[in-house]
């Protein structure tokens, strides 16, 4: 493997570190706020999982296909990348942080609220502690899935890693497939060992 | 009677869904007393407990704690005032033993410092050894330690009600009986050194199935049945009760079970 490959393996692996990190932000600062604000609402939640499962039935080369005419969010380039991989890093950071949040034991939320505790103290110093395990759980589905599903953000010139595998395919040739696969195979397995290392160290039962 | 009410529940009936839970349910604890809600399961104490608390609002009738109406409290203060045990205890499984038991002051904003004295005496009180047992989870507990903390949360504010829901019904009969002993003396001896102003013993509303329980531990037993009041006596007054109800709970006392010779 001569140096330039490799310089380039590093240079397209801390982009798609970089698509995959801003995802996987902006989905948690959406996804996590959400919940809690979800949790105490069972219609609004059956509305907005609903949706957030049908954006992720959507094929992702579709929804590149979709987003690229768009104003704004669309376009060629890593912004509709972001965006595109932000739909479906929705649904497990939200739906594991309900299950948390929801899942907390009926008896220790009742003695919480018969002991005097006010809702907000409930949701800070009971469900959300109690739930942190099932939502490092979420962000550790949608990290690996990410890392996976960032590789398709070359084809709309969102760069990464993807970018091997489409020069590969296009030009017949296995090793520069295997240049972006390999990485992002290792980069999803060592996201998920660590966040799942993370996951065993908060669980507090 | 010997003191004030602390607790005034008239004629209060609750239903859900046309379904009648309770009906017409007159009852008072006065200071010191311990009335003993007496039932099968589906007679409506546990109901009538969670009424007390705030958790379910009567639809006709009235409770009064402390002499002002419930309607007319903030809830979260008629609840600090009132300590609440239920049968597996519900302690949170993320915090240890000592901050369970502080929960209540913390929450009361008392200084660190007391809220530790307090918690090291609260545990003496149940019998367990603070340096043992303060830095504890409950999933390293056994059931009758669990209770005997869950108790100790209830009192720790120094409630003037405590409100407790089978606390011991799902413990084995060596352990519940010495709970059962160890919750008379924490109520004649009402408050130790810490306790604060008040020297009285608790009043307590505590429910059970368990006749045998409810004979040792009340100071009155009320009989509850399909959510009406059946007996309300003294133990030894309701010994001598005739209502069928009764009489079913007292032939379970009377099954002088022996192995074949």
């Amino acid at each position: 493997m001569n140096s330039r490959l490799a310089s380039e393996i590093l240079a397209l692996s801390l982009e798609h570190l970089e698509l995959v990190a801003i995802t996987i932000g902006i989905a948690a600062a959406v996804a996590l706020p959400g919940a809690v604000l979800l949790a105490r609402r069972a219609r609004t939640r059956r509305w907005v999982v609903g949706f957030a499962n049908i954006a992720q039935t959507i094929p992702s080369l579709a929804l590149f296909g979709f987003l690229l005419p768009l104003p704004l969010i669309g376009g060629i380039g890593k912004r509709t990348a972001i965006v595109a991989l932000c739909l479906y890093a929705l649904l497990p950071i939200l739906r594991n942080s309900l299950v948390g949040i929801l899942g907390v034991d009926a008896t220790v939320r009742e003695s919480a609220v018969a002991m005097g505790m006010t809702q907000r103290q409930i949701l800070w110093q009971v469900e959300l502690p109690l739930a942190v395990p099932s939502i490092v759980a979420g962000l550790r589905i949608a990290t690996v899935a990410t890392i996976g599903t960032a590789t398709i953000a070359a084809a709309i010139g969102g760069g990464g890693l993807g970018v091997f595998i489409f020069r590969g395919i296009s030009m017949v040739d296995t090793p520069t497939v295997l240049a972006g696969a390999i990485p992002a195979a290792v980069m999803a397995l060592l996201a998920d060992e660590g966040l799942e290392w993370i996951e065993r160290r908060l669980s507090p039962a | 009677m010997p003191s004030d009410p602390i607790l005034e529940i008239r004629n209060v009936s609750y239903a859900i869904g046309g379904r009648p839970i309770l009906r017409d349910i007159s009852l008072t604890v006065h200071e010191g007393e311990t009335v003993v809600l007496l039932g099968r399961s589906g007679s409506g104490k546990t109901t009538l407990l969670k009424a007390v608390n705030g958790l379910v609002h009567p639809n006709s009738g009235e409770i009064r704690f402390e002499g002002k109406p419930a309607l007319e409290w903030d809830p979260i203060r008629l609840r600090r005032r009132m300590g609440y045990v239920i049968q597996d205890a519900g302690l949170f499984p993320h915090w240890t033993v000592a901050a369970n038991i502080g929960l209540v002051p913390r929450l009361e904003n008392w200084n660190p410092e007391k809220v530790a004295s307090r918690v090291e005496s609260l545990l003496r009180d149940v019998g367990l050894e603070p340096a043992e047992f303060e830095g504890r989870y409950p999933r390293q507990l056994s059931g009758g330690q669990k209770q005997r903390v869950g108790i100790a949360r209830a009192l720790a504010a120094d409630p003037p009600l405590l409100l407790l829901d089978e606390p011991f019904a799902a413990l084995d009969p060596i352990t519940r009986f010495d709970l059962q002993r160890q919750f008379l003396e924490i109520r004649r001896s009402g408050e130790t050194e810490t306790g604060g102003a008040t020297a009285a013993a608790k009043s307590a509303l505590f429910v059970t199935h368990d006749v045998r329980e409810a004979l040792m531990l009340g100071s009155r037993v009320a009989l509850l049945k399909d959510g009406a009041m059946d007996v309300l006596a003294t133990p030894a007054e309701f010994l001598a009760a005739r209502t069928p109800e009764a009489l079913a709970f007292l032939a379970s006392l009377e099954d002088h079970w022996r192995p074949h010779e």
